[in-house]
C-alpha cells in the first residue's frame, strides 16, 4: 500500500453534508473487475451533464459548469474539503479508489461514515477529522483565496494553513502506523497465524457447528 | 462487574488477540461473497501468492447485476446482455471454481440476494461473526450475529487470514415498546428510528433493537430492521435470541442436526444482553406512535408519516439545513408543504435485501389481490429475494395475484434497489420502493425514490400515488 507522511496541496470543495458513496462513484462503474481507472467517473452524476457509461471515454463528455471541482481554480486539487458524514451508504471501496485515482491524497471533514473511513486507510488516502468550526474556517479561507493550499502532517497529526492556523486531528495508532509505513495489513495479520490456529482449534471444540457445514 | 451486552458477548467470543495499539484481531465465522466487491480481492490473493485460509466458511452467489428478466435469466451467465456485467459474474464463477468455494450459481436453487440467502439456508446462525463486501450485511444481526459490511481490501483480508483487524464499537440500544397498529410494518419502525436519530446517529455504534415491538416481530421483520441499521450510520444492527430465533433456524440446510443441534441451541440461548448491561447510548420510541412512513427526500432521514406534508424551508433551524432541504426538494421535484399523499408515482419496486422475503411478498399480494395497477403507473416490479422465496410464493399462488393485478413477477436479484442491471428509473420518475436508499441517482440517473413498506408500495401501485394503506385497504377502491 502507498504510504502517507506529509502532504501539501491544492484544496477542492464538496460543500454538502451526507455525501453518499453512490454520489462518489455511481453504481454502473462497480461492474469493473479492476481496482484502478475510477478517477474520471468520480462524482459522475454531478460532474457531467450526460449519463456516464462504464468503459466510455470521458474526455469529450459535457461537463457541468456549476460543479465546483470543474472550476479551473480547483483543477489539480489533491485535498478534498467536505462536510459531515462524508461517505455514507454502501461499503464500496470503489469510492476511495475513485478519490485516489482522481488525485486526492486526503479528505478533510467533520465526520465520516464508518465503512468509508475504514476503507480509506487501505488505499493510502488520509481521512482527516476536524471540528465543524475548523472546517468552516477552511471553507471560508478557500473561498477567499484562489490557489488555496493546506499542509497535512501525519506524524504530528496536524493540518496547517498559510494564515497560521494549526489544527490537530485524532486517529487510531494502528491506522496511523499502517499508513505512515505503507504496511501490508494481511502480512501483519499472518504473523499471528499461530494465534489464529489456536483460536480456531478451541472454537471448533466449543462450537463445532460453525465448521464444516458448507462444502 | 457490570453485565455484558449482546454485542460485548459476540465480540469477546471472537477475540483472537488484543494488540497493544488498541486494535484487535477478530475471528470471522462466515464470509458471504458476491460478484461486485470480490474480483479485486481474489486478484489481490493471486498477486500476493496467497490461498484462502479456510474454504468451509465462504458462501457465494451472484445477485447485484444479474437480470431479473426470465428469458435473459434462462440463458444463464453466457446469455447476459450486458457484457461488463457478464464478465463480472463469470469472474465470480471462475474464482469460486478455482478455489473450491461453495457458490449458488445464477439459476441454482439457493441463489438469491446475499442477505436473503444466508439466513434462509442456515449459513447464518446465532452467535456468528458474519461479514460480506456489502453494507447491508447488518441484516444477519436479526439472528443475534455480529454482522457487518466490509470493503474489498477486507474481503481479501478475510479470505487470506479468516480475521479482521477491528476496533470495538460503542453499544447503542434502540428500544421500541408498546405495539404497532394495523398497517404498520417493520419497515415503518426502522424508518421512524432513522427519522429520529438521523443517518449519522449510529456512527461508531453497534445497535441492539430491543423492546416488545421487536419481540413481537417475525425473524423476517427483524431482518428488515437490522438491514437498515446502516442507514442510521451503524454498521451493526442486531436482535437478541428468543424462541423465534431458534424456531427460524431449525431444519435449515446448514444448521447442525441431532445432538449438535441441542448443543448449539443451549449456547444460542445465552445470546442476550444481561439485565444489568450498560449501553453507551439509549434511544427510545413508542410503537403506538409510529404511522406508516414514507421518505420524501434524498436521504433516508428525510422521512415522514404518510399523513404528513413535505417540510417547508421556513421550518428549518439553520442555513445548512435550509440549503440541504432546498437541494433535496429541487432534485425530488416537490414543493415544501405538499401533502405526501399527493405525490404521484411512475414506477413501483417491491424487492431488495430489505423487503423481498416471503412475508413481504404476502403483504404486497394481500393489497394487490383483486385490484389493478393504476393506468398512470408505467411498471410495477415484484422481485423475490431468492429462488426459495420465489418458489414458495409461486406455491402460494402469489405470482398469479401480482400478474392479475398487472404487475411484473421477476427472477431473484438486487434489481432496482441499486439499478446495476436493466431495472432502473428514468430521469424525473417517482418510484414507490421497498428498498433502503433514496440517494440521488440510486435507482437510475435522475430517478426519485420514495422508501416505504411492501404494503404501502402495493397500495401506491393501485392508487397511482402515495396513499395511506390503513385507509386504502379498508376504504373504497
Amino acid at each position: 500500500m502507498k504510504a502517507f507522511t506529509t502532504h501539501r496541496g491544492l484544496v477542492g470543495p464538496m460543500d454538502r453534508a451526507n455525501v453518499d458513496t453512490d454520489m462518489i462513484i455511481p453504481k454502473q462503474f462497480l461492474k469493473s473487475i479492476k481496482r484502478s481507472g475510477f478517477g474520471p467517473n468520480l462524482f459522475d452524476e454531478l460532474r457531467y451533464m450526460d449519463e456516464g457509461q462504464p468503459g466510455a471515454d470521458c474526455s469529450n463528455r459535457p461537463v457541468n459548469p456549476d460543479f465546483p471541482l470543474n472550476f479551473p481554480r480547483f483543477k489539480g486539487a489533491s485535498i478534498l474539503l467536505a462536510r459531515k458524514n462524508f461517505g455514507c451508504g454502501s461499503s464500496r471501496e470503489h469510492a476511495p479508489w475513485a478519490l485516489e485515482d482522481y488525485g486526492f491524497n486526503a479528505v478533510i471533514a467533520p465526520s465520516y461514515a464508518d465503512i468509508f473511513y475504514n476503507n480509506c486507510f487501505k488505499n493510502g488516502l488520509l481521512p482527516v477529522i476536524l471540528t465543524e468550526e475548523q472546517v468552516d474556517i477552511l471553507f471560508k479561507e478557500m473561498d477567499a483565496q484562489e490557489g488555496y493550499q493546506l499542509s497535512i502532517d501525519l506524524p504530528s497529526q496536524t493540518v496547517t494553513t498559510d494564515s497560521g492556523h494549526v489544527f490537530s486531528f485524532e486517529l487510531d495508532e494502528f491506522r496511523k502506523d499502517c499508513l505512515l509505513n505503507g504496511l501490508d495489513e494481511i502480512g501483519l495479520t499472518l504473523q499471528n497465524a499461530d494465534d489464529i490456529k489456536a483460536y480456531e482449534a478451541d472454537r471448533a471444540k466449543q462450537h463445532p457447528w460453525v465448521f464444516g457445514a458448507i462444502k | 462487574m457490570a453485565g455484558r451486552t449482546l454485542y460485548d458477548k459476540l465480540w469477546d467470543s471472537h477475540l483472537v488477540k488484543q494488540n497493544s495499539d488498541g486494535s484487535s484481531l477478530i475471528y470471522i465465522d462466515r464470509h458471504v461473497i458476491h460478484e461486485v466487491t470480490s474480483p479485486q480481492a481474489f486478484e489481490g490473493l493471486r498477486l500476493a501468492d496467497r490461498m484462502p485460509w479456510r474454504l468451509d466458511t465462504n458462501i457465494a452467489t451472484p445477485d447485484h447485476n444479474i437480470s431479473t428478466d426470465k428469458a435473459e435469466r434462462d440463458a444463464g451467465v453466457a446469455g447476459m446482455a450486458d457484457e461488463v456485467s457478464r464478465i463480472q459474474v463469470q469472474t465470480l464463477d471462475d474464482n469460486c471454481d478455482l478455489y473450491g468455494i461453495k457458490e449458488f450459481k445464477i439459476n441454482e436453487m439457493g441463489q438469491g440476494i446475499v442477505h436473503v440467502m444466508g439466513p434462509e439456508l442456515g449459513a447464518t446462525m446465532p452467535g456468528m461473526t458474519v461479514v460480506c463486501g456489502d453494507s447491508h450485511t447488518a441484516t444477519h444481526g436479526a439472528l443475534a450475529c455480529l454482522a457487518h459490511g466490509i470493503g474489498t481490501s477486507e474481503v481479501e483480508h478475510v479470505l487470506a487470514t479468516q480475521c479482521l483487524v477491528a476496533k470495538k464499537m460503542k453499544n447503542m440500544r434502540v428500544t421500541v415498546d408498546g405495539t404497532v397498529g394495523a398497517g404498520v410494518t417493520p419497515k415503518d419502525v426502522v424508518l421512524a428510528i432513522i427519522g429520529k436519530i438521523g443517518t449519522a446517529g449510529g456512527n461508531e455504534h453497534a445497535i441492539e433493537f430491543a423492546g416488545s415491538v421487536f419481540r413481537d416481530m417475525s425473524i423476517e421483520g427483524r431482518m428488515t430492521v437490522s438491514n437498515m441499521a446502516i442507514e442510521a450510520g451503524a454498521r451493526v444492527g442486531m436482535v437478541a435470541v428468543d424462541q423465534k430465533t431458534i424456531d427460524y433456524c431449525e431444519g435449515r440446510q446448514f444448521v447442525p442436526k441431532a445432538e449438535m443441534w441441542n448443543q448449539a441451541v443451549e449456547y444460542w440461548r445465552t445470546l442476550t444482553s444481561d439485565a444489568d448491561a450498560v449501553f453507551d447510548t439509549e434511544v427510545v420510541l413508542h410503537g403506538d406512535d409510529i404511522a406508516p412512513q414514507v421518505t420524501w427526500g434524498t436521504s433516508p432521514e428525510m422521512v415522514a408519516p404518510v399523513t404528513a406534508s413535505v417540510p417547508t424551508l421556513d421550518e428549518q433551524p439553520n442555513e445548512e439545513q435550509r440549503k440541504g432541504l432546498e437541494r433535496a426538494l429541487e432534485y425530488m421535484g416537490l414543493e415544501g408543504g405538499q401533502a405526501i399523499e399527493s405525490i404521484s408515482v411512475d414506477r413501483v419496486f417491491i424487492g431488495s435485501c430489505t423487503n423481498s422475503r416471503i412475508e413481504d411478498m404476502r403483504a404486497a399480494a394481500a393489497v394487490a389481490k383483486g385490484r389493478s395497477v393504476a393506468s398512470s403507473v408505467k411498471q410495477v416490479l415484484i422481485v423475490p429475494g431468492s429462488q426459495m422465496v420465489k418458489a414458495q410464493a409461486e406455491q402460494e399462488g402469489l405470482d398469479k395475484i401480482f400478474i392479475d393485478a398487472g404487475m411484473d413477477w421477476r427472477e431473484p436479484g438486487c434489481s432496482m434497489c441499486l439499478a446495476m442491471n436493466a431495472d432502473k428509473l428514468g430521469a424525473g420518475e417517482h418510484c414507490a420502493s421497498t428498498s433502503n436508499r433514496n440517494f440521488e441517482g440510486r435507482q437510475g440517473n435522475g430517478g426519485r425514490t420514495h422508501l416505504m413498506s411492501p404494503a404501502m408500495a402495493a397500495a401506491a401501485a393501485v392508487a397511482g400515488h402515495i396513499v395511506d394503506v390503513r385507509t386504502f385497504v379498508g376504504g373504497a377502491e
